[in-house]
């Protein structure tokens, strides 16, 4: 009898986790949940579990437990007051020399993608980057399910399936939004195991001197609920004061697909697709958006869409829950006076 | 004396890629092949330390043997020399195969002429996984500093490097010693325009050819396929969503065709959410 893990690293900083921990401690489930039946003829057990890293972060191991995770591995320590590729990713590959996990996965933020490289090559396995499916599936001539993560490559223009046969464990990384955030149960229960830490000042090899928070251009719009996205059929770059008066008025923020960022209309901060940013807002506008499968692969998990395109036949329109073929500059303005006056009745 | 090497990949200009639509094929014909944006950037900034501290910038680049024209650029914008790496024995390499041969190759170059810097682009623009930098930083034992934006301070002397990377939470200003390795953004410089000598070197530049057989020695097992741990296990194009309603504004009129919009929206259950925003 042996156990399956599958392990999931909690990213956190200063603190504060990142909810991309949460949603793969849900996918980690629906993971472990395709082989239950495998395991248990086998008599093995298959257990979710958390890596942790950080200072003072006991809170946050108690909190994975509430979103799934049966046991934590908590190393907790000075030296991880701040996050350093060096002393992370060592103790994460011992961590899993230790214990074999069969799946690791992690979340692909700028940290984890730092991180997820190094632990895997110390590891001498296979590691897929931004995986939008990921699932346990039966491959001929394996023993047991393998993981099966799709990704898209070439710019989003096709999906590939990658699997890593012999070597343990089955790293994939995974943007932030790509799978839903999994229910907080307060009454779960699981264990915290304490981990000695190994790693020192001396090993880290680099300091941070100064941390400089940026002024401005803090939006954060892989979490927000409603975003108004614009391209190049804005024509303008003024064209975005009025998506900005949209999204104001919806309480969101403001997207665009890539040709915006390429011409310097708007920051990297706001651009949805392969190479931005994944969302799943409750409400995505996409105006004057030809709907490359760039794009479309950012922003297709979105709960509902709104396209609008003075093409009939945008591609945009293929994943769109409604489609209005029309002038953006017209219906934007008849849209914001529609929203106001149903404000209104409802006040 | 300042030694720099930067690794660079050619990459099809995905900006101009298509797919069959019969086949669901990536159709490859008449897609221009590029320098990795990300790599000609950190290039760039390689160049203009050499140009402040005096020295040389080395470019590797593993590949087909149409790789060269990668590297005859990388002399334009004024390396010194490069190095193609190519064998058939290579192909199929996955990230941590790629990150194995690549590290022999510079720990070789590194022996018969010590680095300060190595340089990676954050990521390759066709497979975007931003692996093989890390991966190699790893295998060779040396500090990494990922999305590099600024290289404040290269100290030779005292041996460390002040490097600015930007997050999504904020700009880290890090210190590290030396050697180091960086994987850059393209805030990292500006492609300067080439000088004419080395516009005119590139023209006729041949750049060394190492393969399986040499200079320096790999372990087979770690090459290729058979050093890559994973496997494409099949391709295929995105599965096509179902489309939702479409309206036409020329025909319901523009005020129509928004209400037809919003009482989706409402029947999708959202409304509250409209009508949210000002509370």
């Amino acid at each position: 009898m042996t156990a399956r893990r599958f392990w999931v690293f909690l990213e956190q900083e200063e603190g504060k986790v990142h909810p991309v921990s949460w949603e793969l401690l849900g996918v980690a489930r629906t993971l472990a949940s395709q082989v239950a039946d495998e395991a248990a003829a086998a008599g093995d057990t298959v257990l979710v579990e958390g890596v942790l890293l950080g200072e003072n972060v006991g809170p946050i191991a108690q909190e994975a437990i509430y979103y799934g995770a049966d046991r934590v591995y908590l190393f907790d320590d000075p030296v991880f007051a701040y996050y350093r590729n060096c002393p992370y990713y060592q103790t994460l590959a011992a961590a899993a020399k230790k214990y074999g996990p069969e799946v690791f996965l992690i979340g692909a933020t700028t940290l984890g993608r730092d991180l997820a490289g190094a632990v895997a090559t110390a590891l001498r396995t296979g590691l897929t980057a931004d995986c939008t499916g990921l699932e346990m599936g039966e491959v001929k001539g394996a023993r047991q399910r393998l993981l099966l993560a799709t990704r898209p490559a070439f710019g989003g223009n096709i999906m590939a399936t990658i699997l890593c046969r012999n070597s343990r464990p089955q790293m994939s990384s995974v943007r932030p939004r790509v799978f839903p955030m999994p229910p907080r149960n307060p009454n779960a229960t699981g264990e915290i195991v304490h981990e000695e830490v190994e790693a020192t000042e001396e090993s880290a090899m680099s300091c941070v001197l100064e941390f400089i928070h940026s002024k401005g251009e803090s939006v954060n719009i892989e979490y927000a609920d409603v975003i108004v996205s614009g391209g190049r059929g804005l024509g303008t770059p003024d064209g975005l004061k009025l998506l900005q008066e949209l999204a104001d008025e919806l309480g969101g923020v403001v997207g665009a697909s890539r040709p915006l960022i390429d011409s310097g209309w708007i920051g990297y901060a706001h651009q949805v697709g392969q190479s931005g940013r994944t969302v799943r807002p409750k409400l995505y506008i996409a105006a004057g958006i030809s709907g490359a499968l760039q794009h479309k692969v950012g922003m297709q998990n979105s709960d509902f869409i709104i396209a609008i395109n003075s093409d009939p036949h945008a591609p945009i329109f293929d994943v769109a829950d409604v489609g209005i073929v029309g002038d953006l500059y017209q219906v934007i303005p008849e849209m914001l006076k529609q929203i106001r006056a149903l404000k209104e009745a409802k006040a | 004396m300042f030694h720099a090497l930067v690794a660079v990949k050619q990459v099809p200009d995905t900006t101009n890629i298509r797919i069959d639509p019969e086949t669901g094929n990536l159709v490859r014909e008449g897609v221009p092949a590029i320098m990795n944006p990300y790599d000609a950037h950190a290039l760039a900034e390689a160049v203009r330390w050499k140009r402040q501290l005096g020295g040389k910038v080395t470019v590797i680049s593993m590949g087909p043997s149409s790789f060269s024209s990668t590297l005859q650029e990388a002399v334009e914008l004024g390396a010194d020399r490069g190095v193609l790496i190519t064998d058939r024995k290579f192909a199929g390499a996955d990230t941590l195969a790629t990150s194995y041969v690549l590290a022999e190759v510079i720990k070789a170059i590194h022996q018969e002429d010590p680095l300060q810097l190595v340089f990676f682009g954050k990521q390759a623009i066709d497979g975007d996984t931003a692996q093989v930098g890390p991966g190699v930083a790893v295998r060779l034992g040396l500090p990494i500093v990922t999305y590099a934006v600024k290289i404040r301070e290269v100290d030779l002397e005292g041996g460390r490097v002040v490097v600015e990377r930007k997050t999504e939470r904020w700009t880290e200003v890090v210190e590290t010693s030396l050697p180091a390795l960086l994987t850059c953004d393209k805030e990292i410089a500006e492609i300067p325009f080439a000088p004419l000598p080395d516009l005119i070197r590139s023209l006729r530049y041949e750049p060394e050819v190492w393969t399986m057989e040499g200079p320096c020695p790999f372990d087979p097992d770690q090459v290729g396929v058979k050093g890559s741990p994973t496997i494409v296990y099949k391709m295929g194009t995105p599965p096509l969503p179902q489309p939702g309603e479409k309206v036409n504004a020329r025909e319901l009129g523009v005020e129509g065709a928004v209400k037809f919009a919003l009482d989706k929206a409402t029947a999708a259950g959202i409304t509250s959410l409209l009508l949210g925003g000002a509370q």
